[in-house]
C-alpha cells in the first residue's frame, strides 16, 4: 500500500510557519478598519427571570457611545441547530435563562467606554427561581425553562439492538457501575470577536469559527438575508476544539451594528465572557451495566446517560446521539441498549468539544470494563482483545466498517509500554492503565438538510505556472489543515507543495467545505483537493503530449515508445512531466502550465466530495455514522502520593489507527494535544457555578486548572503500518479528536491499579483521592 | 514624572518614550494604558496577543529590558525610558532566530495564538541559561499556556534550539 509519494507521507514545514512564528499572522481580534467602531454585550445578571423593562437611555447619552441595541432591534428569528430545536434570538426576547445571556450590545468609539456604557445599562427582571442541576430540573414542580421542553427534558433516545434482558439473563458476569463526568471548556487561548462591514446590501463579516459555511448559512438565515448577501471570512483562528463552530453572538451583534452606524464594528469577548460563552462539554450522569461470558465477551450491555445541557440546544442533541452512538464501533455488542435524556437547566448552555459526545462515556466504558474483568480474572487489555471490533465489518446499529487495526493497536500499546511487567506489579502508588478510544472520520450527513456535497475543491495554476492556489473552505484552526491539503493536492498535480498557496476561510472566494468539526477535513476536503488537483495533472499531461509532439522530440520507433505519445505514457512529479519509459525526454509544469494558460485560458482543476448514503435505519441514525472510524489505545502510567492523593502521569503511551499520515509530525501534534486535553480533563479541569445564584466562579486560568508545561507527561505517539482506509484519499483517516477519546480512561484506569480504589468522579482530583484513601483507611480495609 | 497634556473632561495623558525592537517611540497616552494595549493599538504591533488579560495565559508576553513579562500587567507609563522586545523584534534580520526556526522544524505551534509569547519566553530563558534541561525549559514556558500542543514539541524546540547556540 505504500507508495513513493513525494509530498504525502512526509513531514513537511506548515504552510504558515513564518506568520505564526514571528508574530506576523493575523487573527480576528488583530484587524482593523478605517473608522471602526467597538462594540460588547449586554448580558444578563440573574440566571433565570423575565426582562420587565430596559432602560439604556444613560448609556446612550455617554459621550463616545454610538449606538444600543436590544431585542427590538433585531430580527426575533430563532436560531440553532435543527428546525425542531431553534430555541435562541440573537437576544433574549421576554427571558432570560443563564446568567451572562445575551440582552444586548452597546456600541462605542473605544473599549473602555463599551465598559462604561455597559454599567450604565438598567433591566428590570421578574426574577424565576433559577435550575442549576438536571436533578432539579426533573423535580415534580421544577420551574419550567423552555415552553417547548415539558419538564425540561430537550430530547431523549431510546436505542434497543437485540435484546439485552434476555441476554443478561444468561450471562455469566454481570455488573452495574454508575460514574459522573464533568462540565469542561475548550480553553482556547483566543477569545471569540467578530468584525463586519457593510458595502450597499453586502455584508462582510471577519470572525473567529471553524467554518465559515454554517456561519453564513444560519447568519443569513436569522437576518433574513440571501447568502449571497453575506460574506464570511476566517482568518487565523487561534484553536476551536468545537467551541467555535456555534455562534456565539458577536456575528449577529457586529453585522446588526455595522448597519445601524455605517462604520465597520467589531464585537469582541474578554476572556471571562468567551468562558461564560462555554458549549463545552456536557456533564453527564452514566449508568452502565455489562454482562460477559465466562471468557469475557460482552454479551449485553445496558447504558443509561443524562446529559446536563445548560440553556439552549445548539449542538447539544448531536452530543447526546454521539454519547451512546460510537460504543459499537469499538466494540461488536449484539445486544446494545442506550437510554438517554438531555436535560435543560439555567446554566450557560454546553455543547461540542474534542470529542463530541463519546469521552466521557469512553471513560465511563474504559473504567467499567477494567471492573467487570477484575471480577472475573481477565487481564484489561485482554478483555480488549476480546471483545475489539475487526475491519471490514459492519455493526449492529447497521454502521459499515472499512479498516479497524484496534487489536493491533491494543497488542503494539501493550507491548511498547511494558504492560505485562507491570500492570498490578508496581506496588502502592504506581500504576498503569489502558484505554480505547477512536471517532468519525467526518459526519456522514450535513448539519442542516441539504444535497450539497460536503465539500468542494479547486485548484487555480497561477498563468506562468510558478503559482498553485488550493482552494477549500476547510478551516484551518491550527490542527494544520490547509498544509496537508496542500501535500494532498501537490500529490495530485504532480507539482512542487512549496510552491501552493491556499484560499481559506472566504464564502466569496473559495469553495465550499463544511469546516473543522468532526474530524472530517482530511478525508472529505482532501478527497475534494485530490480530485481537483487530479483534473490539472490530466490537463497537464495532455498538453504536454500535445507539446512534445509538436517539438519534433519525439518520434515513434524510438524504442521507447511503441506507438504514438499518448498521455498513459507520460508522468508528472515534482513539477517536471516526463516520459516514464525515458525520463530524460521532460518539460517543467511551469513551462506546460504557461502554455495551456496562453492556449485556453485559467489551468482550472475542481473535485467535490459526498460520502454518499451511509448505513442504519433507526432514529437518529445519521449521527455515527462516517465513510471511516478511527481507533486507539492508550497506556498510561501514574505515580499517586498515597499521603496526599497527589497524582503525577510519569509515561504516556497511544496508538492511533489513522491508516495513512499525510503529515507525520503534524499528526503527532495531534495526538499529543489530544492526550493533553485528556489528561486536564481527567483531573484538573471543571467549570463551577455558584450554587445558588448561577454565575460562573472560575472563568479564568488560574481557578480553571489547564494543565502546564510541568504537569505534561511524555506522550510516545506511536502508528501502525498496516493502517490504510480504502474510503480516504491516500488511504487517511481521522487523528483530532479520536486521539482525546481514550484518554480518561487510560489514566482513571492507572490510578485504579495505583490505589485500588475505582474513581468514578471527574475530575479526579488530588482532593477528592486523598478523600477516598482516608476512607479506605479509616474503614480498616 | 513625565510630561503631561489635561484633556476637556479633565484627564491627563502622559508623553512617554518607550524602545520597542530597536526604534524608540514617543505616544500620549492615558495612566491606565496596558503594555499589551499600547502596544497593539497604538503602535499596531498585533504580534503580541490579547488572552485572559490577567497575568495567566502568558499570550502576551514580551521582553522588558530582556526579561519576560505579561504585558497585560506592566502599565505603559511603567515602560517609559524602557526597551521592549515584542514576538516581532526576536527575527535576526531577514533571518529567523534559531528558536523561530526550532519552532518550525519541530511544529511546535499550532493555532499560534500563543506562540508568540512562548518563543518571547523561550528566547529569554536561553539568553539567560544557554544549557538548559528539559526541567527549565518547562519551569521557563510554565506561564505560558498552549491548549494545542501539549508542550511536547515545544520543549523539544527549544532543547534543540539550545543545542545550536
Amino acid at each position: 500500500m505504500k507508495e513513493n509519494y513525494s509530498y504525502v507521507g512526509h513531514s513537511v514545514d506548515r504552510n504558515d510557519s513564518y506568520g505564526k512564528t514571528t508574530g506576523h499572522a493575523q487573527y480576528v481580534a488583530d484587524l482593523k478598519f478605517p473608522g471602526m467602531l467597538y462594540g460588547k454585550l449586554i448580558r444578563s445578571t440573574i440566571a433565570h427571570g423575565r426582562i420587565k423593562s430596559i432602560d439604556t437611555s444613560e448609556a446612550e447619552k455617554l459621550d463616545g457611545v454610538v449606538a444600543v441595541i436590544t431585542a427590538k432591534d433585531v430580527p426575533s428569528m430563532k436560531y440553532g441547530l435543527s428546525p425542531a430545536r431553534f430555541d435562541e434570538n440573537i437576544f433574549c426576547i421576554d427571558k432570560v435563562r443563564y446568567h451572562g445571556d445575551k440582552i444586548g450590545a452597546v456600541c462605542a468609539i473605544d473599549e473602555e467606554t463599551c465598559y462604561k456604557a455597559l454599567k450604565l445599562i438598567k433591566v428590570e427582571y421578574e426574577e424565576l427561581e433559577p435550575v442549576l442541576t438536571w436533578q432539579d430540573a426533573v423535580k415534580e414542580g421544577a420551574p419550567q425553562i423552555f415552553d417547548e421542553y415539558p419538564g425540561n427534558v430537550n430530547t431523549e433516545i431510546h436505542h434497543h439492538f437485540g435484546d439485552v434482558d434476555e441476554a443478561l439473563k444468561d450471562a455469566y458476569y454481570v455488573r452495574t457501575d454508575k460514574f459522573q463526568g464533568q462540565r469542561a471548556y475548550h480553553a482556547f487561548i483566543e477569545n471569540h470577536c467578530a468584525a463586519a462591514y457593510w458595502e450597499a446590501d453586502k455584508a462582510f463579516l471577519y470572525t473567529t469559527t471553524q467554518s465559515v459555511h454554517y456561519d453564513q448559512y444560519h447568519i443569513a438565515r436569522v437576518l433574513g438575508m440571501k447568502m449571497g448577501n453575506l460574506t464570511v471570512r476566517a482568518v487565523n483562528v487561534g484553536a476551536g476544539f468545537g467551541g467555535k463552530l456555534d455562534t456565539c453572538g458577536t456575528e449577529f451583534a457586529a453585522i446588526i451594528l455595522a448597519k445601524l452606524t455605517g462604520r465597520p464594528v467589531k464585537v469582541w469577548f474578554d476572556h471571562y465572557e468567551t468562558f461564560l460563552n462555554g458549549h463545552g462539554r456536557h456533564p453527564m450522569t452514566m449508568t452502565l451495566t455489562t454482562g460477559v461470558d465466562k471468557k469475557g465477551k460482552i454479551v449485553a450491555h445496558k447504558f443509561d446517560c443524562v446529559l446536563e445541557g445548560g440553556a439552549y440546544t445548539g449542538l447539544g442533541i448531536a452530543s447526546s446521539y454521539y454519547a451512546g452512538s460510537l460504543l459499537g464501533i469499538l466494540y461488536p455488542i449484539e445486544n446494545y441498549k442506550f437510554d438517554c435524556q438531555r436535560i435543560v437547566t439555567t446554566l450557560p448552555p454546553c455543547g461540542a468539544q474534542r470529542g463530541h459526545g463519546q469521552p466521557q462515556p469512553r471513560f465511563a466504558f474504559e473504567s467499567h470494563i477494567d471492573l467487570v474483568g477484575e471480577a472475573i480474572g481477565v487481564d484489561p487489555i485482554d478483555m480488549r482483545l476480546i471483545n475489539a471490533r475487526k475491519g471490514n465489518s459492519i455493526t449492529t446499529a447497521g454502521y459499515e466498517v472499512k479498516s479497524y487495526n484496534l487489536l493491533a493497536a491494543n497488542r503494539m500499546a501493550r507491548d511498547a509500554s511494558g504492560w505485562t511487567e507491570k500492570r498490578g506489579k508496581m506496588g502502592p502508588g504506581r500504576g498503569i492503565g489502558v484505554g480505547n478510544g477512536g471517532f468519525v472520520t467526518g459526519a456522514g450527513f450535513c448539519q442542516y438538510r441539504t444535497d450539497y456535497p460536503h465539500s468542494v475543491g479547486m485548484v487555480k495554476v497561477f498563468d506562468d505556472g510558478t503559482r498553485a492556489y488550493v482552494y477549500s473552505n476547510a478551516i484551518d484552526i491550527g490542527q494544520g489543515s490547509s498544509t496537508v491539503l496542500m501535500q494532498m493536492a501537490a500529490e495530485a498535480m504532480g507539482y512542487p507543495y512549496e510552491q501552493c498557496q491556499m484560499v481559506t476561510g472566504d464564502t466569496d472566494l473559495s469553495t465550499l467545505d463544511f469546516g473543522a468539526y468532526a474530524s472530517r477535513q482530511t478525508l472529505m476536503a482532501g478527497w475534494a483537493v485530490t480530485r481537483a488537483g487530479a483534473e490539472v495533472k490530466k490537463k497537464i499531461l495532455a498538453k504536454a503530449c500535445e507539446m512534445l509532439k509538436a517539438s519534433g522530440r519525439v518520434k515513434e520507433g524510438f524504442g521507447y515508445l511503441d506507438g504514438p505519445l499518448t498521455t498513459e505514457d507520460l508522468e508528472c512529479k515534482d513539477g517536471i512531466v516526463y516520459i516514464k519509459q525515458e525520463p530524460a525526454v521532460k518539460l517543467t509544469f511551469e513551462e506546460v502550465a504557461r502554455k495551456y494558460f496562453v492556449d485556453h485560458g485559467a489551468l482550472v482543476g475542481r473535485g467535490w466530495y459526498h460520502p454518499g448514503k451511509l448505513g442504519g435505519n433507526h432514529k437518529g441514525a445519521a449521527v455515527g455514522t462516517s465513510p471511516a472510524y478511527s481507533s486507539a489505545t492508550q497506556v498510561a502510567e501514574v505515580k499517586v502520593d498515597m499521603e496526599t492523593g497527589e497524582i503525577e502521569c510519569v509515561d504516556t503511551w497511544d496508538v492511533h489507527d489513522s491508516g495513512t499520515i499525510i503529515n507525520p509530525k503534524l499528526f503527532h501534534g495531534q495526538v499529543h494535544g489530544a492526550f493533553y486535553m485528556g489528561i486536564g480533563e481527567t483531573i484538573w479541569e471543571e467549570v463551577k457555578f455558584d450554587p445558588k445564584t448561577g454565575a460562573l466562579l472560575n472563568g479564568n486560568f488560574a481557578e480553571y486548572r489547564l494543565p502546564t508545561a510541568l504537569d505534561m507527561p511524555p506522550v510516545e505517539s506511536l502508528t501502525l503500518d498496516e493502517s490504510y482506509e480504502p474510503n480516504g484519499p491516500y488511504g487517511c483517516k481521522e487523528v483530532g479528536e479520536g486521539a482525546t477519546t481514550p484518554t480518561m480512561g487510560a489514566v482513571a484506569n492507572a490510578i485504579y491499579d495505583a490505589i485500588g480504589i475505582s474513581m468514578t468522579e471527574l475530575p479526579i482530583t488530588y482532593e477528592k483521592v486523598w478523600r477516598a484513601l482516608k476512607e479506605k483507611k479509616e474503614n480498616g480495609k | 514624572m513625565s510630561s503631561f497634556v489635561v484633556d476637556k473632561k479633565g484627564i491627563k495623558r502622559y508623553a512617554v518614550t518607550i524602545g520597542v525592537n530597536g526604534s524608540e517611540y514617543t505616544k500620549v497616552i492615558k495612566a491606565n494604558t496596558l503594555l499589551v494595549n499600547f502596544l497593539r493599538e497604538d503602535l499596531d504591533l498585533t504580534g503580541t496577543k490579547r488572552g485572559c488579560e490577567l497575568g495567566d495565559c502568558g499570550c502576551c508576553t514580551v521582553m522588558m529590558d530582556g526579561k519576560p513579562v505579561n504585558s497585560c500587567l506592566v502599565l505603559a507609563m511603567d515602560c517609559d525610558g524602557h526597551e521592549i522586545t515584542t514576538a516581532e523584534g526576536i527575527q535576526d534580520g531577514e533571518d529567523l532566530d534559531i528558536v523561530q526556526e526550532k519552532f518550525v522544524e519541530h511544529a511546535a505551534f499550532q493555532c499560534g495564538f500563543c506562540t508568540s509569547g512562548m518563543i518571547v519566553s523561550s528566547r529569554a530563558l536561553l539568553n539567560e541559561n544557554p544549557n538548559p534541561t528539559d526541567h527549565d525549559v518547562r519551569e521557563a514556558i510554565a506561564g505560558n499556556l498552549c491548549r494545542c500542543t501539549g508542550y511536547v514539541n515545544i520543549v523539544a524546540a527549544v532543547l534543540d534550539a539550545a543545542k545550536e547556540l
